[in-house]
């Protein structure tokens, strides 16, 4: 493998502080260093990145890949290529696959088809409950020896509060974090959107913002009696970063996540309302758009406010994309039909690049919550920075850069996305696993 | 056969003048406005789109009193009803409406058809448009599948009820029963009583009515209610619906009603938890013939149907002196012989086959 040399970009890497016009090398797929002017060495390949931003690749600790069992709509090589071309170079696999990953050898299984045909890392998160169907604790014991980095029955709350209770505190012996979908099903069910005014009019049944806000307050109290690690998956309400903050500031062992989606997008955009519309218009063919029904549901404007908000000043620990594609028939048909989801690895940067843009995150920051900050979730001092020796995984994004999205042309075969032929400020130019380059854009 | 541009409507039908009272002069009926491809709700007609309608239909209704109900305004087109959910009135009444007009009309039920078969909404339609269909006038148990064909399809769309969307058709008769009664909407106090929440009848008059001008009360429990209806959040600017009063006292809310209109009530929402019992929302919402003394003397009384007797209507009520819901029946195959010609007759430009 050659020597790789990235001159002249803006090097951001977090973890070290450092933000700086630089030159990186890469060498037997670590990093080499870090100057203000680096020599190539003889063999070295250099890449020119005057005037783009070079970090360390993003790493997204909540993706489905689908494999096995719903190959229709992802599978580990179409994901993991998609996650190269957003960016990111470690994604974290939700275990509700077919079978789900509930056993050591569906860990191996993934793990081994993700060395064998993944474009970039893949970690495999297991289930907390045998076949996720919420009765009895997963083994996690093994699980976690297999390599897990979490559990979690993620698509499906842990309903039974006894089992969440006993799952935070089995888990926490093997110091690793119960992930929770939270949403109880009793003010979810038959739910396809955020419950508001748009809802009422558009006649969808509304999920309220309790259903989430209910099993978070739940789910920070058993992990207060437990002292297990609680992570709650894709927080979508003002309500529940109050909580989380209440938590944080308690002491306990609690951390959370954000979409791309539910930071930029509203509950208007069910109604195929852009930029510049009122929720008031009269709806149009484009209004009941099953790309953006999503669980947790997009949500109204005050609590998109407020995650942004939770974001900057820290409550939000990191940005997860919660990747879920759908073929296309699982979209092609009425809201009350339709699956939940929103296929999202090569949208992520450009989503939250609009954050930047507009002044309300700093691109350091930015940067921080998708790299540094889920590596240290991950207890994995070699991911999300550009430390000298680190593994020689390098994002490249050209910040300004202004492209329209085109899901056909998703490496994803879930083309399941709202933001379909919206212009987005911000697009990754090249990408590196282990030193090599796994994306790279035509000019 | 002549070809005839941008003919006047009473030409097209070859019929006389209707006589209505209110009925402004033909002449100046906007009876094509420029684009109108779908019914989809009325959020997007404004007031006077919704009287050309109306006015269109007082020539409709002619027709339909003539001896031999039967005009060659739509031949050669072909309307579709596809309903996924049972009904008679509606279903018969577009029906009905297409074959006095000359169109040729086909019903497909969910039942019995294709659908059975597991064939989605999507491939269902693309086929009966492969079969050239003008209009598909669609019932579905899903709010949104008329946008959702409308925005896959070619054909114009009609929306003749979806899940607890909107049921235009039902507006807009509704609206005319009103006007023709009382020669304008305008200032009237009209009460809708019942299962707002889930009624895309209700959904669909609040467009029409606050549009109308009318003063609107909706009165129901709470837990029938829309939610952000009993919160502050209609307290914004450009708020569409920020006049409608909510009255969970039925009482108050007939008090000098012009229009009463009584909802269905189902008995899934007792199973839903929304109720306790069909019988206390009987002796606390139905509209009885003591509380209709709190409204005007001239109240109108309506229900879009199918009606159950004795819990959301008392049967004095319903078929008493001041009930026009057979009148709002009749009134549905005019306003949808009007909607039929309003769709397929051509945008400027084109060019509409005479016999």
């Amino acid at each position: 493998m050659k020597p790789l040399l990235i001159r002249g970009g803006r090097v951001v890497d977090p973890a070290q502080g450092i933000d700086k016009i630089a030159d990186l090398l890469l060498q037997d797929g670590l990093v080499r260093g870090i100057h203000q002017r680096i020599d190539p060495p003889d063999d070295a390949e250099v890449i020119d990145a005057s005037g783009s931003t070079v970090c360390p690749g993003f790493v997204d600790l909540h993706c489905h890949l689908r494999e096995p069992g719903y190959e229709d709509k992802e599978t580990i090589a179409t994901g993991t290529r998609a996650a190269a071309r957003g960016g990111f170079t470690t994604v974290c696999a939700m275990p509700n696959t077919n079978p789900v990953v509930d056993s050591p050898a569906l860990v191996e299984f993934v793990l081994r088809k993700a060395s064998d045909e993944g474009s970039v890392r893949v970690l495999s998160i297991g289930c907390v409950t045998k076949g996720s169907n919420g009765e009895e604790l997963a083994e996690m014991g093994e699980l976690a020896q297999a390599g897990v980095v979490g559990f979690s029955d993620d698509g499906n709350p842990v309903v039974d509060s006894n089992i969440m209770r006993q799952a935070l505190s089995y888990s926490s012996a093997q110091g690793l974090p119960v992930i929770n979908h939270c949403e109880v099903p009793e003010l979810f069910q038959g739910g396809s959107m955020h419950e508001g005014w748009i809802s009422n009019r558009l006649g969808i049944q509304g999920i309220p913002a309790s259903a989430e806000e209910i099993m978070v307050s739940r789910d920070i109290a058993l992990a207060e009696l437990t002292g297990g690690r609680l992570h709650v998956a894709h927080i979508s309400t003002a309500g529940t970063l109050e909580l989380v903050r209440q938590a944080k500031d308690k002491g306990l062992a609690v951390t959370c996540e954000v979409t791309p989606h539910h930071l930029t997008l509203s509950d208007a955009t069910v109604m195929g309302v852009r930029d510049g519309g009122s929720p008031f218009d009269p709806l149009t063919s484009s209004a009941y758009d099953t790309h953006a029904k999503v669980s947790p549901p997009l949500r109204g404007l005050a609590d998109v406010a407020a995650l942004v908000q939770g974001l900057r000043d820290g409550v939000i620990d990191l940005i997860a994309t919660d990747h879920a594609p759908h073929n296309r028939v699982d979209k092609l048909c009425t809201i009350d039909e339709a699956a939940f989801g929103i296929s999202v690895l090569e949208t992520a940067l450009g989503s939250v690049m609009s954050l930047v843009h507009s002044g309300e995150i700093a691109l350091p920051w930015l940067i921080d919550r998708m790299t540094a900050a889920p590596a240290r979730f991950l207890g994995r001092s070699d991911l999300g920075t550009l430390r000298e020796g680190a593994a020689a995984d390098v994002t490249i994004f050209d910040p300004d850069a202004e492209w329209t999205v085109d899901a056909d042309g998703f490496a994803s075969r879930g083309k399941n996305t709202p933001l379909d032929g919206m212009t987005l400020k911000g697009r990754v130019v090249a990408t590196i696993f282990g030193g090599e380059v796994v994306f790279s854009a035509s000019p | 056969m002549t070809q005839v541009r941008s003919e006047p409507i009473q030409s097209v039908l070859g019929g006389r003048r209707a006589v209505v009272a209110s009925s402004p002069d033909l002449s100046e009926v906007p009876e094509r406005p420029e684009g109108r491809r779908h019914i989809l709700d009325l959020d997007d007609f404004s007031p006077a789109e919704i009287l050309g309608v109306m006015q269109n239909a007082d020539v409709m209704k002619e027709v339909l009193h003539r001896d031999i109900k039967k005009v060659p305004t739509l031949r050669g087109k072909t309307v579709i009803t596809l309903f996924y959910e049972a009904s008679t009135r509606t279903r018969v009444s577009f029906e009905q409406a297409g074959k006095i007009l000359s169109a040729d009309v086909i019903n497909v039920a969910g039942d019995g058809s294709s659908v059975e078969k597991g064939e989605s909404l999507h491939n269902t339609a693309l086929t009966l448009q492969a079969m050239n269909a003008d209009i598909i006038v669609i019932r579905h148990p899903h709010s949104g599948a008329p946008h959702f064909l409308a925005r896959n399809l070619d054909s114009c769309v009609i929306n003749a009820g979806d899940g607890q969307h909107a049921h235009p058709t039902q507006a807009l008769l509704d609206l005319y029963t009103i006007q023709s009664h009382r020669g304008q909407i305008d200032g009237l106090k009209v009460v809708i009583v019942g299962d707002i929440l889930y009624s895309r009848v209700a959904r669909s008059n609040l467009w029409g009515l606050t549009k109308m001008g009318a003063q609107v009360v909706l009165c129901a429990p709470p837990t029938l209610i829309p939610p952000d209806f009993l919160n502050s959040s209609r307290q914004v600017e450009g708020h569409p619906f920020a006049s409608v009063q909510i009255e969970t006292n039925v009482e108050r809310a007939l008090e000098g009603a012009d229009v009463v209109m009584a909802l269905r009530l189902q008995l899934e929402r007792q199973r839903a938890g929304r109720l306790p019992t069909l019988r206390e929302y009987s002796r606390m919402y139905g509209i009885t013939p003591k509380r209709l003394e709190l409204a005007k003397p001239e109240v109108l009384v309506m229900h879009p149907g199918p009606m159950n007797e004795g819990i959301e209507i008392d049967p004095e009520v319903a078929h008493g002196a001041r009930s026009v819901i057979e009148e709002q029946v009749t009134n549905g195959v005019a306003i949808r012989m009007a909607l039929l010609y309003t769709v397929l007759t051509p945008r400027r430009g084109g060019s509409f086959p005479l016999p």
